[in-house]
Order: C-alpha cells, then structure tokens, then sequence
C-alpha cells in the first residue's frame, strides 16, 4: 500500500527525507534491540539462579520456623519476636540500563537501641527453641539476597517490557513505514518520468503539425 | 531520593521471621484481605514488598500491574509449604516477551 500523495517532485524530496530518516531511525532503535536483549539475558540467567537459591533456602527456614511454632507456644513465640533489634532502611537510587530506568537499593539496617550490639536475636535463649535460632539466622542471612532479587526483578519486568516496545518500533519501521515510503517513491517517479515522455511526445507532436502547415 | 520501608505479606507461620530482622510483617489469610494490604502499602512508603506466592496466586491482576511500574517492586517468595514455581513462571514469562520465545528454559523440558 502506498501513501496518496500528490506526485510533484516536490512531494518526491520531501518522501525521499522522510524514508533516509526512517532508515536512520530504523537502524538506531534495531541496535538499542539488541543491546538492551543482550543486557537483558545476561540479568534474566543471574536473577533465574539467584531465585532458584533463595527459594530454597526460604522454604527451609519457614520449615525450620514451622518447627519452632509447633515446640513453643504460640504466646512465647509471639513474645520472642516481639521487639526486632534491627530495623530495615532502604534508599532508592535511579540506575539507568540503556535509557530504561531502574531502581538501585541500597539498604541499612539500624538498631533500635537495646544495647546488644551485634546480636541478631531479639530474644533470650531461655524459652524459645533452637529451630527458631536456626530460622532467623537462615532469614537474616538471605536478606542481602533477597535485596538484589528484588532489585534484579524489577530490572527484568522494566526491560522486558521496553524492549517490547523498541521491537514494536523496529517492526513497525522495517515493515510497515520504509515498504510504504519506497513505494510511494517509486510511483512518483513512475509518474514523473510518464508525465515528462508525455511532454516530450507532445511536444513533437506539435513540432510535426507547426512543420506541415508551414 | 527518599527513604522507603520494606514489608512482607503472607501467612503468619511463614513471615512472622521476618519481623526479628526489621521488615514489616502484615499477617493476612485471604485473598481480599491481601489485596486490601497491598493497595495500602502500594500508597504508603513501601519500596519492596515481599507476598507469598500463595496469595500471589490469588490476586494476579493487580501484582502484573504493580510489575510495570518504577517502585514498589513486588518480589514473590515461597511460603512454609515450599515454591509453587510462580515466581519462576514469571521469568520465563519476562523471556518470552521481551524475546518472542522461550530460550531460557527451553532446554530443559
């Protein structure tokens, strides 16, 4: 399908600009494509094994922490973890993956005072069982990576989603507009050229008929 | 740049951990419920937040959403009766559409 334009050769440069553009523009977004996929695998192979880990190891500290609710009472467990020592401060950074936006954390834990200092149990070792020890020093130790999984995560569903964009916009190009352009270029300058043989055999036409009379 | 907090949603024997190493618990049991939460927590100042894929399950439409945007970043984790493979799901999922097919774990299955 052709673009209706008028076929003037002014019409004809304007096509011809827009379709170098096009071409321009065509190139340009097929290398952000691939870029942004090559990024994008890489991330998706890390976050695919990071995810595999800490599901995992999360299961195995929930089973653990299942354990510990069945040994101790529901009042004490509840009690035990009733004041955490630490408490989780995230600061967010933009980070920029080829023009695609992304969150950074960057995370601190702070302590709540109580003195302790280093300890990861909010709790005394008096009524509570060891599973519930085993439990949060799994959970506190996996945090770092839950961090970066959350991070990753977001990256891979951001990127996934713009590089659907780009190659809608690569597609479009490749098949749609540049096939339109060269089209239309091509029946003006048919056009043209019919329109020109048909001055020029008129012209002669008129030259024959002048040459007789005379 | 701003502060944000860190929260988990899920069931109470799998997240009450959570809370010893300074994340915001929300205990919930139903579907409606999470929802509720999350909408709340997706307005208030939360940056991560952590759902179990159980109750994921439940309410995929307004997680997918949440997937598009900037912040929160909702991370799906397995609760204390093991991974249901959503979590999973969805990376493959990511792969295909970005990509067109499935190279990531084709060769596999």
């Amino acid at each position: 399908m052709e673009i209706r334009v008028n076929p003037t050769r002014m019409e004809l440069n304007r096509l011809r600009r827009r379709l170098t553009m096009a071409q321009r523009g065509h190139k340009l977004l097929k290398d952000k494509r691939d870029e942004l996929i090559r990024q994008f695998m890489i991330l998706v192979r890390k976050n695919k094994d990071l995810r595999e880990h800490i599901e995992k190891e999360l299961t195995d500290a929930f089973a653990k922490f299942l354990l510990a609710r069945a040994v101790m009472s529901a009042e004490n467990l509840e009690e035990a973890l009733m004041y955490p020592t630490k408490v989780l401060r995230l600061d967010v950074h933009r980070q920029n993956i080829m023009s695609v936006y992304t969150p950074k954390f960057d995370w601190a834990e702070e302590e709540t005072g109580g003195g302790e200092g280093s300890s990861i149990y909010p709790y005394g070792f008096v009524d509570t069982s060891a599973e519930l020890d085993t439990s949060i020093e799994t959970l506190s130790n996996i945090l770092p990576q839950l961090m970066e999984l959350a991070e990753g995560e977001k990256s891979v569903q951001l990127m996934a989603e713009e590089i659907e964009k780009t190659r809608r916009r690569v597609n479009a190009l490749e098949y749609v507009l540049i096939p339109r352009l060269e089209e239309t270029i091509k029946y003006i300058t048919m056009k043209l050229d019919e329109s020109e043989r048909g001055a020029l055999t008129r012209l002669m036409k008129v030259k024959d008929m002048v040459r007789a009379k005379t | 740049m701003s502060t944000y907090k860190i929260a988990v949603i899920g069931d109470k024997d799998s997240i009450l951990g959570f809370k010893t190493i300074g994340v915001d618990t929300f205990p919930v049991t139903s579907d409606q419920t999470a929802l509720d939460t999350l909408k709340k927590l997706v307005s208030e100042n939360y940056g991560v937040i952590f759902i179990t894929e159980e109750l994921a399950q439940g309410i995929p439409d307004v997680i997918n959403e949440l997937h598009k945007r900037y912040l929160p970043t909702v991370v799906l984790i397995p609760n204390s009766k093991g991974a249901l493979g959503i979590g999973i799901e969805q990376i493959r999922k990511n792969v295909e559409k970005a990509i067109g097919a499935d190279i990531l774990f084709r060769k596999e299955g």
